[in-house]
Formats: C-alpha cells, structure tokens, sequence
C-alpha cells in the first residue's frame, strides 16, 4: 500500500504528537504541571469528558444488544456489530483516560483487592471492567468468524443471551451511578445539576445517546464506507429517541420546578446561560425538529437531530462536573494544552481504531458487497494514517 | 466514646503555635511565608484565619460518618473508633474522589509530585491512641484548642454559650453539621464570614445520600435478570408459536389435499 499524505492523516498525525508529548509531560511531571486542576477543583476534563462522556456515548452497545437480542427487533440486527465495537472501544478509551488522571496509575487494581462496597466509584470501577469483559465477548464472534473458529464460535453464540442481560444489568448500574458519583455533593453542585434523580438522568441520557450515536454512526459509515444506509431502521431508532427525551425533559423540569429551582433558570447567570444551552441542544431543537414529520423520516434530519443530542448531552455532563462546580470551588477551570491533546487524541485513536478493525474484520455483515474500492477508501485517513505512525 | 476537639473562637489570638506545631507533628516545613498562608494545603494541614482581628482555625473536621471515606474506593481514609479520619497512603491510588466529596473541602494534593498523596490533619492518631492531646492543643497557649471527650466537650461548649450569651454566636458548629464531626467550633462572629455554612449543610451524613441508591443494587441485580429474561423469552416464544402455528396450517392444507 502506498502511502499518500492527505489531510485527514496530517491532522491525526499532528494530534498523536502532541498528545505524545502532553502525555510525557503528563507522567514526568505529575498532575499539577500538565493540568489546571487544584484543590479546589480536582476534577476536570479527563474525568468530565473522557470518563462521564466517554461512558455515556458507549451506550448504544447496551441499548441496542437488549433491543435486538430481548425485545426481539431483527431490523436492528445490522447495526448491532459496528455499535458493540465502538461501545467496546469506548470503555477501553475510558479506562485508558482513567489510567492518565490517577495520580497513582499503577495502583489501578487495588480496588480488586481492597474494596469499600460504600463506595459508587468502586461500584463504577467493578461494573465497568465487567462490563469491558462482556463486550468484548459479545464482540468475540467477529474476531473468531474472521479466523473460522466454529468451536469457541459455537460457545460464545450459545451464551449470547445471557450475556446480553449481565451486559445490560451492568449497564444500567454504572451509567446510572456515575450519575449517583455526585449524590454526595449536595452542597457543591449547582441546584440546575443537583438533584436525588441524578442517577435516573444518567441512566435516561445514556439510553437517548445510545440511539442518537447509532443514528449518528450508521449515517457516517454509509457515507465513508458506501454502504446503503438503513433509513427505516434509523426512523425506528429516531422514534424511540424522540420519546425518551420527551421523558426525560418532562422528568428534568418537574424536578426543577419542586425543588423551587425553575426561576433561578431566568435569572442571568454563568449557569444560567449552560444550562439552556444544554436544554437547547439536548431537548429543544432536536425535540422540534423530530417533530416535523418530514425531517423524522428524513436521513438528513435524522443525522442532524442525532448530532444535537449528542452534543447536547456532552454539554450536560459538562455542567454537572465542570461548570455546576466552579461557584462553590470560587474558580473557573479552563484545561490547560496538555488537558486538551490528551483528550483529543484519545479520541483520535478511537476513529483510527474503528476504522482498522471495519478495514479488517467484518464488521458491517454486507461489507463484502460493497465495492471493493469505495471499501478500500473508506478505509480512512485516520486508520492508515494509524498503521504508518506505526512504522 | 471518642475523641474530639473544641475549638473556641473568642479565646484564639491567632498566635499560630498550632500550626507550628502541627507541621512540626507532621515533620513538614514552617517558616514565615507557610505561616503567611491563609489556606489549607498539602504542606498546611491546620490554618488560623484571620479577618479583622478575629480568628477561625480551619482544619478537619473528623466527620463522625466520613464523606471522605464513604467514596474511596480502596478504602484509603476510614474513621478509627477513637475518633481520627486517618490515611493510608499505600492504598491510595490518587481518584481524588475524597477531594471532591468533602463539603469541607479538606483533603489535598500533592500536585506538583510524580507520584502524589492526599494530605489532610488526621487528628495526631499516634497520640490520640497513646492517650495524648494533638500536637496543636498542647502548643495553644490560651486554651482556645481543648482536646476530650466528644460528649463531653459538646456539653462544656453548650455551658459556655450559656454563661456568656453576649460572647458567642448561638450555635455549636459540628454537633449536627452532616450528622456531627469530631471537631467542634465556638465563634463570637457568623460562621458564614468564615465560610462555614451551618444553615446550608444538611442534618444527615452526605454517605447516607449516595447509600440510599447504592442499597438497592443487590435488588436490582436478580430482578433486572429477571424482567429482562422473561422479555426475552416472551418475544422468542412468540415467534417459536408463529412458526410452530405456521408449520401446522401448512401441514393442514397438505392434509386436506
Ligand atoms: S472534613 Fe472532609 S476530610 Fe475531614 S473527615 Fe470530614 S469529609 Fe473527611
Ligand atoms: S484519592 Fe486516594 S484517598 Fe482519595 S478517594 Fe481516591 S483513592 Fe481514596
Ligand atoms: S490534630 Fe494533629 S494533624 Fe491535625 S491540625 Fe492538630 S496537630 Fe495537625
């Protein structure tokens, strides 16, 4: 394969470098010289975007395996390998993300022997390394169909459905407790963000980004990867989104309204303006715009409306870790550079990741359809971007 | 019964022997500058403020059910039964939960090491046990720092509000503030100029808010199992008696040929 530069894979390769260095900084100078986080405030992006996030946009793995496999809807059959994959990777990013914000990274397996079953993170921490354990089992049959194992094949397809509950039991557990992470801070958490439903929110939210990231996902690949997209599949998806967040805005403003906190949301404040813009992206504008029939049955409108409560509830987790904690921590924290590379790349190593493993394992049951070469480009900067970084 | 600390405001004169001899106790520096720091840090583990001539110690509080400790995951801070919040260092692995959890805002970091630790006043635990005061009440030259008996000391504090109304502000700080702490503070002058908070901190220890969801996981577990099981086997078993009944009509129709 030649190697051509383009301008996907320069902006990978510029990410990886400084994400290399901030992570040599990150580990040769602790916490305080690659972070701005202080006593005051101790946690920041790491946790706020790459764990609470991070978890949260994995969703679709639980969400769509109980769909498929428990509720019996075989339309969604298509999308559940490419969904497992990304929730799989998802974690593995998130463990990788909690790895650089300990302060003491390699005592990470100490919770496996000195547990404090009071605690919500050791409940997290346990959830989720189960968790990453059934994903990759649930995700085990494409690797063994790759290389004609029909033994251990036989095994796995035999154990899928009890596997899929302890998946989604596990799920619902550590979604929502990442939610109940907060409980313990009544006095320190914004009214807007505080609330004894928290671990409801996260788990609500979760399910509505599990189905906006398989919209989101199916649009792109068909894009990058040729493939006919799934349109009724994603209307179906795109149903189901729109009574979740009717839910979840229902559950939202109710709570605000009996805990006394509905006017402060008129009141002008740093909050204030976060808080709408999350309700905005997150309920408002995707709500209107599922409403409209035309945009619901639309693959464009379905995208759209997807991105926004993607992005909506990025914002949400945002303002529950980050900005509903600087009035009582008296200071605004801003990532530092190094914050920002870590976290991108990251990221950019999840694409690079998803795109190997569409490249080279089948992933989407038709990839063998496609043609061949919309199938070799799709292959995508970032992934070969990836396997020459290597070199 | 354990052990406690009361600290009373109107007979402090910001002397600041406490913090010497805490960072003495606790084998960290002390000099002009770190006396010069109106906070707690992870090399100032008491601190005397000063606003207008009055004084506030901050330091621990000692809570007697710990937010520190309920979150930690690996069991790092627990509370001893004579009274000290204590750390152990070795198990630490730097989440920083605690940080996040107190309402305090007490436990520190050591942000500028490689490999850091939580920093906190654990209440002297070696001579607490031993039967000793904490190195700060023995330093404090008015008695403004009083080390006893929890019980005790809440009652000697009641006593002194009650013989000298006009000199204190009436309230006990730490007797009901997140279901009680270990270190009990008298003022003459509002707790919020300090930023202590009484009417904003709850009754009820802030673990009791996060145990309430997390008791109910070993509910959850077999009963997700279940629903989720019987979903399951509904929408098969509709689709095995669809094609059972499927098969049987087609047998009918062959039969009735
Ligand atoms: S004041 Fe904070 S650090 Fe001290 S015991 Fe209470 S929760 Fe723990
Ligand atoms: S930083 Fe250390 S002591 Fe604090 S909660 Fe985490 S593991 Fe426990
Ligand atoms: S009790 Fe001990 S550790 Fe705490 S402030 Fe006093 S001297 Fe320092």
């Amino acid at each position: 394969m030649k190697f051509k530069l383009t301008f996907w894979k320069f902006v990978f390769a510029v990410i990886m470098a400084l994400g290399t260095y901030a992570l040599f900084v990150r580990f040769t100078q602790g916490l305080g010289a690659s972070t701005n986080l202080t006593d005051q405030f101790p946690w920041g992006i790491w946790i706020g975007f790459d764990v609470l996030c991070g978890v949260m946009l994995a969703a679709g793995g639980f969400t769509l395996t109980a769909a498929v496999h428990i509720f019996n809807i075989k339309r969604l059959h298509a999308i559940v390998r490419p969904t497992v994959l990304t929730a799989f990777l998802g974690y593995a990013l998130v463990s990788i993300a909690l790895v650089i914000d300990l302060g003491r990274p390699y005592r990470i397996w100490h919770p496996l022997v000195m547990r404090n079953p009071h605690s919500v993170m050791f409940e997290v921490a346990y959830c989720v390394m189960l968790y990453l354990a059934v994903l990759s089992l649930e995700f085990s049959p494409v690797v063994l169909e790759r290389f004609k194992l029909e033994k251990p094949l036989k095994y796995i397809k035999a154990a899928l459905i009890p596997l899929v509950i302890l998946g989604v039991i596990l799920s619902t557990l550590h979604q929502s407790s990442l939610g109940t992470l907060y409980l313990i801070m009544p006095t320190k958490l914004h009214p807007f963000w505080y609330s004894p439903l928290l671990p409801v929110y996260f788990f609500i939210s979760a399910i509505a980004v599990g189905l906006a990231m398989t919209i989101f996902e199916s649009s792109i690949s068909s894009k990058v990867f040729g493939r006919a997209l799934e349109l009724p599949i994603l209307r179906e998806l795109g149903r189901v989104m729109m009574v979740v967040l009717g839910v979840y805005g229902i559950l939202r403003f109710e709570d605000l309204f009996h805990r006394g906190v509905l006017k402060l949301t008129l009141v002008p404040s740093y909050e204030m303006y976060l808080f709408w813009l999350e309700i905005a992206l997150a309920l408002v504008l995707p709500l209107v715009l599922l409403c409209i029939r035309k945009v619901r049955m639309s693959a464009g409108g379905l995208y759209l409306s997807a991105v926004l409560v993607v992005l909506g509830f990025i914002t949400n987790r945002l303002n529950v870790s980050i900005t509903g904690m600087e009035t009582s921590a008296g200071q605004h924290y801003i990532p530092k550079w190094t914050e920002y590379s870590i976290t991108a790349a990251i990221v950019a190593v999840g694409f690079a990741l998803f795109g190997l493993a569409v490249k080279y394992l089948p992933i989407f049951e038709d990839t063998e359809h496609a043609p061949e070469e919309a199938n070799a480009k799709a292959i995508a900067a970032a992934a070969t971007a990836m396997s020459h970084a290597g070199k | 019964m354990s052990k406690a600390l009361l600290y009373d405001a109107t007979l402090c004169v910001g002397c600041k022997a406490c913090e010497g001899a805490c960072a003495e106790q606790n084998k960290l520096p002390y000099d002009e500058t770190i006396a010069a720091e109106q906070v707690q840090s992870d090399h100032k583990f008491t601190v005397v403020l000063n606003k207008n001539e009055k004084y506030m110690r901050r330091l621990c509080m000692h809570c007697q059910d710990p937010a520190c400790a309920s979150v930690c995951p690996v069991g790092a801070l627990h509370k001893t039964a004579a009274g000290p919040v204590v750390y152990e260092e070795d198990r630490c692995m730097g989440c920083r939960y605690c940080m996040a959890a107190c309402p305090f805002g007490v436990p520190k970091y050591e942000w500028s090491k490689v490999l850091p630790k939580v920093q906190k006043c654990v209440m002297c635990p070696d001579r607490v046990a031993a039967g000793r005061p904490t190195a700060c009440t023995e330093a404090c030259p008015t008695g403004a720092t009083k080390f006893g008996e929890r019980e005790e000391l809440i009652q000697e504090a009641r006593d002194r509000i009650r013989q000298n109304p006009s000199n204190y502000v009436p309230h006990v700080f730490g007797i009901e503030e997140v279901g009680g702490t270990s270190v009990l503070i008298l003022s003459g002058v509002a707790f919020e100029e300090f930023g202590l908070k009484p009417n904003e901190l709850p009754k009820d220890p802030l673990p009791l808010y996060t145990y309430r969801v997390l008791s109910r996981i070993p509910d959850f577990v077999p009963l997700g199992g279940m629903v989720l099981g019987g979903v399951w086997w509904i929408t098969h078993r509709r689709e095995e008696v669809a094609a059972a009944e499927a098969a049987e009509k087609k047998e009918d129709r062959g039969g009735s040929r």
